[in-house]
This record gives C-alpha cells, sequence and structure tokens, in this order.
C-alpha cells in the first residue's frame, strides 16, 4: 500500500522512524517483540500440557506398536538393554515363513534358551510370547532353568525337555514377536489373532469382547447423553429465566454436587439403589413393590446409567444455562406476538438459539462418558463395564502394550466422532458461555 | 518404609522399578506375582539362609511350609478363598461348595470376585473334580467349557466385587445371600464384629501371601530387616492374633492362640486347620503363572455377554 501511494521518485527507504530505521523493518521488530512476548506467556502454559499430556500420549501410542522384550531384555542392575533370541532371529531371517523347524533351528533355540537363563530374561521373553499364545510362558521359564543340560541333537534334546516346542503355534509366536514393532495388540485388541500359519483370524466367539464393550461403551454414553440433555434442558431454562434471588440458590443445587467428590456420589447411588436400600424399602413401605420383588438397581446397566447420569448432568446444564442466559427474552415475545404458537415459538426462535450450548453440552458429556472407568467399576456390574474398564485391567495385568493399544483406538473413535460433529454442526458454533 | 495401601501391588512395583523411581520398600503379594516380578528380574533376592530360625533351632529354610520361600520372596501368611453366608437366611446352611452352585436348593443372590482365579477352581469342584485333578481339567478346553458351565448356572444372580473389603459389606447390606471371600475378612465380620455369617471350607482355594523387595527400594537393608523380623516365628504367630490367616512357619502353629477379644480360639479358623483341609485345594501358581491372560479374557468376555 505504501508503495503504491509514495509519489515516484521518493522509494521506500524514504518512509523512516525518527530514528532513521526503515519502517518496515522496525515494524516487524515490533511484531516480532510482541510474538516473542506472547509466547513466552503461554510458555509455562505449553511446557505443562506438552509434559504432563502430549508426551505421555505418545509414549502411549508407542508403547501399543513397541514391544522390544523379545528382542532385548533391559538389565535393571548395569542399565543397559542386552539383545536377546539372536540366534532363533537369525534363523527366522534365514528361513522364509512356513519353514519347518530344523536341527539348526532347534540349536539356534538351545543356545538362546542358554542365554536367557544367564541374564535372567526368561520370563520377560516367556511373558512376551504368552501375551500372543496364552499357556506358553512356563514353557520358557521351565525350558530355561534346564537349558544347560541341552546337548546335539538339539531338536530331539529340546523336544525331549518339553514337547510343546514342537507346536507350530509357538514358532509362528515367536516369529511374529521377532521384532521391536508389532501390530499384534492391534489384532488383539480388535477381537483377532494368529493362527499357525501366521493368518490374521477372528478369536473365538467366547473370547470376543473388546469391539462389543467398544459398542456398549458408545451406546451407553451416547444414552446418558441424551438423559442428559433431556434433564438439564428445563433446569438449565428455569435457572435462567427465575430472579437472580431464587435461580442463585438453584445454582448452589446444582454446583454443590458438582463439587462432591466423584465416589462420594456414586456410593451414594450404591446405599440408595442396592436391593436393601433407600429407594427399595420406600418402595416396599408404600407397598408398590412385595418383600420379595424388590428392583436391581444396581451392579447392572441400570446402575452405570443412573450413576453417570447424576454425575455429568451439570456438564451439561452448565453451558446450556450460560447460554440461555443470553437468549432475550423479547424475541420470544415478539414471535408470539407475530401469531406463534406457544410451542412454534419455542421450535422455530428459541430451540435454534440454544443450540450452542446444546452442542457443547452434548461433545463435553459424550467425551466424559465413553472415558469413564470409576463409576462402572464400582456400580456397573457385569453388564455395565464400559471399555476403560478393560483398560484398567490390562494395566492391572502390566500387559501395558495391549492396555495402550486399546487406549489408542478409543481416542481415534472420539478424534472421528469429534471431526464428525465439525462437519456435521461446525465446531465454532460451540459455545461454553 | 513406605506403606502403600493397595488390593495388589504388583502393578506398582513393576511400574517403579521400569521407570527406576522406587518408593516401595516392601510389598505383600500373591504367589504368581512373586514368582513373575522376580523372573523378570523386578526384585531383590531374598537369601532364606538369613531367615532367623525357628525357637528350637530348626533353620528357616525347613521351618517354612513347603514352596513358601521362593529366590525373592519369603511367605508370611496362607490366606484362602472360601465361601460365606448369611445364618439368618439359611439356618441350616450350605454345606458343600457344589451348594453355593445350587439355586434351587439355597435361592438368593451371590457374589464372587471379578476374576477367573479361585472361582473357576471352585466351580470344578462344585461340578464334582476331586481338588487334586482341578488343575488338569483346567488346562483342557473342555475342562473350561465344564468350570464356564457352572457359574453360567449362577451368573444371573450374582453381584461381582474386586476389593476384599465389598463380601462381607454385601452380606451385611443384606445385598447377597452367600459370598465368596477371603476367609480373614469373613473371620473379622463373624467374630470382630458379631455379624451372622458362617463360613464354608469345603472347596477352599487356599494360597500363601508373600512379602517382597523391589529392586533398587530405597531402604533396601531396613526393608530386609523387616522382612526378617515380620517372618520370625513369634510375628508369624503374633499376627493370628488380629485375623485368621495361617503362619506360613511350621513353628508358628503351635503358638497361635487366642483372638485379641481373648476368648476366642484362632486354630480352628485357620486354612490350614486339619479339619478345613478335607476337600481343599492349594492355588497352582504355575497355572496361573501361565493361563493368567487368556482366562480372565475369557472371564471378562463370558461376564460381558
Amino acid at each position: 500500500m505504501t508503495d503504491q501511494t509514495a509519489p515516484p521518485g521518493l522509494g521506500a527507504e524514504s518512509l523512516t522512524t525518527a530514528d532513521g530505521r526503515p519502517l518496515k523493518a522496525a515494524l516487524h521488530r515490533a511484531q516480532a517483540r510482541a510474538k516473542r512476548r506472547a509466547f513466552l506467556l503461554v510458555l509455562p502454559l505449553l511446557a505443562f500440557v506438552l509434559l504432563t499430556f502430549v508426551i505421555p500420549i505418545g509414549i502411549m501410542l508407542f508403547r501399543s506398536l513397541n514391544n522390544p522384550d523379545f528382542v532385548s531384555y533391559s538389565d535393571i542392575d548395569s542399565g543397559t538393554e542386552i539383545p536377546v533370541m539372536q540366534n532363533v532371529q537369525a534363523w527366522f531371517a534365514a528361513n522364509p515363513q512356513g519353514t519347518e523347524p530344523d536341527e539348526a533351528a532347534y540349536a539356534a533355540l538351545a543356545a538362546d534358551l542358554v542365554h536367557l537363563k544367564e541374564i535372567k530374561a526368561q520370563g520377560s521373553v516367556g511373558t512376551r510370547i504368552n501375551y500372543v499364545l496364552p499357556g506358553s510362558r512356563s514353557l520358557f521359564t521351565s525350558s530355561a532353568r534346564d537349558a544347560a543340560k541341552l546337548a546335539p541333537p538339539y531338536k530331539e534334546a529340546v523336544l525331549a525337555l518339553d514337547e510343546k516346542w514342537a507346536d507350530p503355534a509357538v514358532w509362528q509366536a515367536m516369529r511374529s514377536s521377532a521384532g521391536t514393532i508389532t501390530g499384534d495388540f492391534y489384532i488383539l485388541a480388535a477381537d483377532f489373532e494368529r493362527d499357525d500359519s501366521g493368518a490374521i483370524v477372528r478369536t473365538a466367539e467366547k473370547e470376543r469382547i473388546y469391539l462389543y464393550l467398544f459398542w456398549r461403551t458408545f451406546f451407553l454414553s451416547g444414552l446418558i447423553t441424551l438423559i442428559c440433555l433431556v434433564l438439564a434442558f428445563p433446569i438449565a431454562h428455569l435457572l435462567a429465566t427465575l430472579p437472580l434471588s431464587k435461580s442463585n440458590l438453584l445454582m448452589i443445587l446444582v454446583l454443590l454436587p458438582f463439587w462432591t467428590s466423584l465416589l462420594v456420589r456414586t456410593t451414594s447411588w450404591i446405599v440408595l439403589l442396592q436391593q436393601q436400600g433407600v429407594v427399595n424399602d420406600a418402595l416396599v413401605a408404600l407397598g408398590l413393590i412385595g418383600t420379595d420383588g424388590r428392583l436391581t438397581m444396581i451392579n447392572n446397566q441400570t446402575g452405570t446409567i443412573v450413576a453417570m447420569t447424576h454425575v455429568l448432568l451439570p456438564f451439561m446444564i452448565l453451558p446450556l444455562y450460560s447460554v440461555m442466559r443470553t437468549i432475550k427474552p423479547s424475541y420470544v415475545r415478539a414471535a408470539r406476538s407475530l401469531g406463534a404458537t406457544s410451542w412454534t415459538a419455542f421450535r422455530r426462535v428459541y430451540l435454534p438459539q440454544t443450540l450452542p450450548g446444546m452442542g457443547a453440552g452434548v461433545l463435553l458429556v459424550f467425551i466424559l462418558a465413553v472415558g469413564y472407568y470409576i463409576t462402572p467399576a464400582l456400580v456397573g456390574g457385569a453388564d455395565g463395564q464400559l471399555i476403560s474398564n478393560m483398560i484398567a485391567f490390562h494395566m492391572s495385568k502390566a500387559n501395558w502394550s495391549l492396555a495402550a493399544a486399546i487406549a489408542t483406538m478409543l481416542l481415534f473413535s472420539v478424534l472421528i466422532l469429534y471431526w464428525l460433529y465439525d462437519r456435521l454442526i461446525g465446531i465454532d458454533n460451540l459455545k461454553l458461555g | 518404609m513406605v506403606s502403600v495401601d493397595s488390593d495388589n501391588p504388583a502393578p506398582a512395583i513393576k511400574a517403579q522399578v521400569e521407570a527406576g523411581n522406587v518408593t516401595i520398600d516392601v510389598g505383600d503379594v500373591e504367589y504368581a506375582d512373586a514368582i513373575r516380578l522376580c523372573d523378570e528380574g523386578l526384585l531383590e533376592p531374598i537369601d532364606a539362609a538369613t531367615l532367623p530360625a525357628a525357637p528350637d533351632g530348626t533353620p528357616a529354610v525347613d521351618d517354612f511350609l513347603p514352596g513358601a520361600l521362593t529366590e525373592c520372596a519369603v511367605s508370611t501368611i496362607v490366606f484362602s478363598t472360601i465361601f460365606a453366608y448369611d445364618t439368618t437366611k439359611f439356618p441350616e446352611g450350605p454345606t458343600t461348595v457344589a451348594d453355593f452352585f445350587d439355586l434351587e436348593k439355597f435361592p438368593g443372590k451371590r457374589a464372587m470376585r471379578k476374576g477367573a482365579k479361585a472361582n473357576l477352581e471352585m466351580a470344578l469342584m462344585a461340578d464334582g473334580v476331586p481338588a487334586a485333578d482341578v488343575y488338569a481339567t483346567l488346562e483342557t478346553p473342555e475342562g473350561q467349557d465344564r468350570a464356564f458351565a457352572m457359574l453360567d448356572k449362577i451368573k444371573a444372580e450374582t453381584v461381582w466385587w474386586e476389593a476384599g473389603a465389598q463380601p462381607p459389606q454385601l452380606l451385611a447390606d443384606g445385598e447377597v445371600a452367600m459370598t465368596t471371600a477371603y476367609n480373614g475378612r469373613i473371620f473379622g465380620a463373624a467374630v470382630g464384629e458379631g455379624k451372622p455369617f458362617a463360613t464354608v471350607w469345603d472347596g477352599q482355594v487356599y494360597e500363601y501371601d508373600l512379602f517382597v523387595i523391589p529392586k533398587g527400594a530405597p531402604n533396601k537393608d531396613g526393608a530386609m530387616e523387616f522382612v526378617k523380623f515380620a517372618t520370625s516365628t513369634q510375628a508369624l504367630a503374633d499376627q493370628a492374633k488380629w485375623i485368621s490367616y495361617g503362619p506360613a512357619r511350621k513353628s508358628s502353629g503351635a503358638l497361635v492362640g487366642l483372638y485379641q477379644d481373648g476368648k476366642t480360639e484362632m486354630a480352628p479358623y485357620m486354612p490350614t486347620a486339619e479339619a478345613n483341609l478335607t476337600n481343599a485345594l492349594a492355588s497352582s501358581y504355575e497355572f496361573w503363572v501361565d493361563r493368567d491372560g487368556e482366562l480372565n479374557e475369557r472371564f471378562n468376555a463370558w461376564l460381558a455377554q
């Protein structure tokens, strides 16, 4: 702009600041300084988010794909990584998939077992194989114990130690684990497994669980979100329209449970809903049900839905309320005066204006519900468990790679839903207040 | 000394040692976990020869019950998974483990631990498998099907617990009529608090609890001293004064006396009492170290269906 309006003959260099520097450079410098300052201001937050959020999630994502336990053993005492099962891996590299293990393979195995015993790595290697082939951990630990006695011919000697070594599934499991990067845990997390030839097949029907739990998690989360929306809408409306003195009191009733510990609220529901609990006692006292007909409202799906709806309700009320407060009552009055019925005025004038609040509340509640763990664990019984309970279970069993794989799948399915939401409704329509 | 209150500190020990930031000095873990952690090099070895001898001079190695000492762990107590019932609901009372799975004879809700271990064994024993054959049966797919078929019978009426404190609470609330539980918890509620609970020892599954020291424990020497002290003959006998878990030393047995109330004889409440062992199963760590993942997977799938 400056260049165009400057009279001919006068170059850009003639536009300078008081101390003689070109204006453009001075502006650039000032802007850079402002940017730096802004960056320094957010730096603590950025470092915090990076350290406590991005890096742990990155490590988790990495762990789901990376399990080097069959390739190297990290020695705690010396802090070094010791390569293990080198001979067997060399044999795998030299012989393609499907080769019958020969004398050379068993010789390699024997040498590796002796090495495992030396550095006491048979447990971690066995555990790694046990993840993909249950029941094979003791094969490694017991064979390594007696490996020093092995002598040629190795095939017979190893099979004499334990004939399970002849099982092609064992060799297949070792082959598929012979790398640091593996997709095995995603295969397991999607209810698939490898058969003896290495092909990926569905697990037996009685062992399928994860996909079903994912489906249940999303279904229940959706249901809880819907119930929250239906319950929260009138409350938020009341809060937004009552005179301030009364609405403040009501607000405290909303916030008080919000500030109460999650555990306290969940266990209170146990007290209320159990078979000898307050609700059942009241119903029996009123003669609505007999003592034999006490309702089962806890330790099942009902318990999960009730308790989670209660816990998550404030997350729906608050964004709705903050949006409803800004809606001027004159709009609805204008619609009414122009002849709309109260239903039409609500549907065509009021409701569309609450959409940003509904969007925010729905997204907030749904995403929180999808990752819920404590409440379903306490009141969910058998059929009220969610996928996060499975993640917690595998964490407690120290199978971190599988836990990480399930968690990653959960993370990405939520991201996909978020993307869908953005495409359908638009994330910039979101309004938290 | 750092005490971590946890139903199972094994995952915490693994996480801390691998991260190189150990805060636990002594952990109290189950057998399969002690073996697994030790195999993976996450525990300090504990030399059994340094443990105190029995008062009569018997070395510790011979004084502890068979299998109670391992390379990295020292057993403290024998605990058992039993089942207990509310005596006000069943004055006659169930007497065998089969009764637990019999909803017709003994109607009412059940509670079991949410996990495969001990449940599958009890189911097989209830189905008539002799204790000695339980693990051989459970190794086979047919045996597993048989155990799950037994659990199927009571699945609809069962509440699943996770922490040891839950079963006595479930019984006390009247939420269930019968529950599996750790024997000491039921003893505590029945004798300690006078609740109307009775224990059925038929089909009990008992195992050791062990002390371990994580590799890199901050007070390793102090931890070692503690383990030596706490697993001495007198200390193990003394713990039985508070809860009905059997000491892991033979020499402690004779010293077990009265409950802290000063009048209840502890011996008959111990999992290792002669009368309680008529149909009992020693939990096999070898089996569970191998099959834990697989069977729990199936158990979880079964539960979710």
